[in-house]
């Protein structure tokens, strides 16, 4: 326990000196609060907001997290037939990485047109789509990088190819897939966030906060980034501890 | 096991094309210890591949018990070691010794039970819920042992298994290899660069030379059963370990003089 307290300690020592920082300079410079409120006024701000923050919050992680679980499952399916049938894999790799290389955020719009701008699943399909490409490049990699030794090894047992995929190329490519999903965690925030900026229900992360910016009400806006950041940390912690207990072998 | 006629070109038909391996023939009967040795490049690796069916000869014949190579695989009489022990990351060690036994469908009881004899045979008991990280490089090489031995194969085929450990490490390791190979009264096929190594742990040793891959002496080595330290300080243990050297110093001045002859 104390060893884990000591690794923590000095990343929070420079977060309190941040926090007392920004408190200090806003009252010394005399900050005008609509260009950049003080972290006690953000403080106040958010208990007085929590319960229009919450279920707007509520409302982003279910569209994140549907989005995140959509996109990796879609994900590890087209990575598996593509494994298998290398030839798909070929004609299809170049273009997932050129994809994953460009911003797919900026569809956001369009995506919220075609589904209509209150149906959540706007959303969603845009958090999909951003959270697929890595998702399936980082599989496709995990089932094709086998040591050529270890294949070997499963010649001289004369094992099938599903043998190989199961026992072999699966357990392979987890470290791969929590790498992606790790990546997919943060992304998928961003993405359910950014689309709402585009329009929507109210009751929504995004537009809570681009609302609110738009009023000039910058403290309120500055709690909903803060629960946004919150959001981000709480569903990549997730897949931290999902990761450990899938891979129980990792030191 | 009866190797005919075996060739072997990498490359194909064009200028490129490689003879790694050039009309060998080889005749082992069960359980001997037979070292494969000689330079780099002379084919002693592709040739134990070839007994083990994981690669196939442009020509001739290997057979196991009578049986074509390829049949000897599918039916699972090979043991395969090789320098890097391979073992799977995710799986404890009992589980990855269990690994071809659960591949040729053996029931859970009798799959952890073997798992846990070939254990003991190689004196890791202790060791079953340990992960591989967590083992030494010898110890690994262990466990890659007793996993190859796990199914009784008729043949052990083992490709410089020993070359990632330190001298000190070897030694032991070839100790608890003859252990084992007089325990399970396999046949063993070993391909090693050590000269010592080769006569100690051998009944015969095949001497084969590069360019292309032949086999150009088969040493018998007759030093007394079972081998251990003393052997080591056998005035005949280095009488044969200066006749294997011989034989690959012969090879290398042959080499060079055919080089000199055709330039």
């Amino acid at each position: 326990m104390n060893q884990r307290l000591e690794r923590w300690l000095p990343a929070l020592a420079v977060f309190v000196i941040v926090l007392v920082a920004w408190e200090g300079l806003v009252g010394a410079f005399h900050i005008q609060r609509f260009l950049l409120p003080a972290p006690s006024l953000i403080w106040t701000t958010f208990w007085r907001v929590l319960p229009d923050l919450a279920l707007a919050t509520g409302y982003t992680a279910g569209n994140a997290i549907g989005g995140l679980v959509l996109g990796a499952a879609l994900g590890v399916l087209v990575a598996l037939a593509t494994a298998r049938w290398t030839v798909i894999n070929e004609g299809l790799m170049p273009f997932a990485v050129a994809v994953n290389a460009m911003p797919i955020i900026a569809l956001a719009p369009i995506l919220n047109q075609w589904f209509g701008l209150q149906n959540p699943f706007s959303k969603i399909s845009v958090v999909a789509l951003l959270v697929f490409f890595p998702v399936m490049i980082n599989m496709v990699r995990g089932l094709t990088q086998v040591s050529p030794a270890a294949l070997e090894l499963f010649r001289s047992y004369a094992a099938n190819e599903f043998i190989v995929l199961g026992q072999l190329r699966l357990p392979n490519s987890l470290p791969y897939l929590f790498s992606a999903l790790k990546v997919g965690a943060s992304l998928s925030v961003i993405a359910a966030v950014v689309s709402e900026y585009f329009g929507g229900t109210q009751r929504a992360l995004g537009q809570f906060i681009s609302q609110r910016a738009g009023l000039f009400n910058f403290p309120e806006a500055w709690a909903g980034i803060v629960v946004a950041c919150l959001l981000g940390l709480g569903l990549y912690g997730i897949v931290v501890a999902v990761e450990r207990a899938a891979m129980p072998w990792r030191r | 096991m009866q190797l005919t006629d075996i060739n072997k070109t990498f490359g194909g038909r064009g200028a490129d094309a490689v003879q790694a391996l050039k009309d060998i023939n080889l005749s082992i009967t069960s359980n001997e210890f037979v070292s494969l040795i000689g330079p780099s490049g002379c084919g002693k690796s592709t040739l134990l591949r070839l007994v083990g069916d994981l690669i196939t000869p442009s020509a001739g014949d290997v057979r196991v018990n009578g049986k074509p190579a390829h049949e000897a695989r599918l039916k699972r009489e090979y043991g395969m070691v090789f320098q890097q022990a391979t073992l799977m990351d995710w799986r404890t060690i009992r589980q990855n010794i269990e690994l071809p036994l659960e591949v040729m469908a053996w029931s859970t009881d009798r799959r952890q039970a073997r798992a846990r004899q070939m254990l003991e045979l190689v004196h890791l008991g202790e060791f079953e819920r340990h992960f591989p990280w967590q083992l030494s490089g010898g110890m690994q090489q262990r466990v890659a042992i007793a996993r190859a031995l796990a199914f009784e194969p008729a043949l052990l085929l083992m490709d410089e298994p020993f070359g990632a450990l330190d001298e000190m490490t070897r030694e032991r390791m070839q100790l608890e290899v003859l252990r084992i190979w007089s325990q399970t009264r396999t046949t063993v096929i070993f391909v090693t660069h050590s000269i010592p190594e080769a006569v100690f742990l051998s009944t015969r040793v095949v001497v084969m030379s590069a360019r292309p891959g032949r086999i150009s002496a088969i040493i018998d080595v007759d030093l007394p059963q079972p081998r251990n330290f003393e052997t080591r300080e056998d005035p005949r243990f280095f009488e044969k370990i200066t006749e294997v050297r011989e034989a690959l110093r012969r090879d290398e001045a042959r080499g060079v003089a055919l080089r000199a002859a055709t330039s």
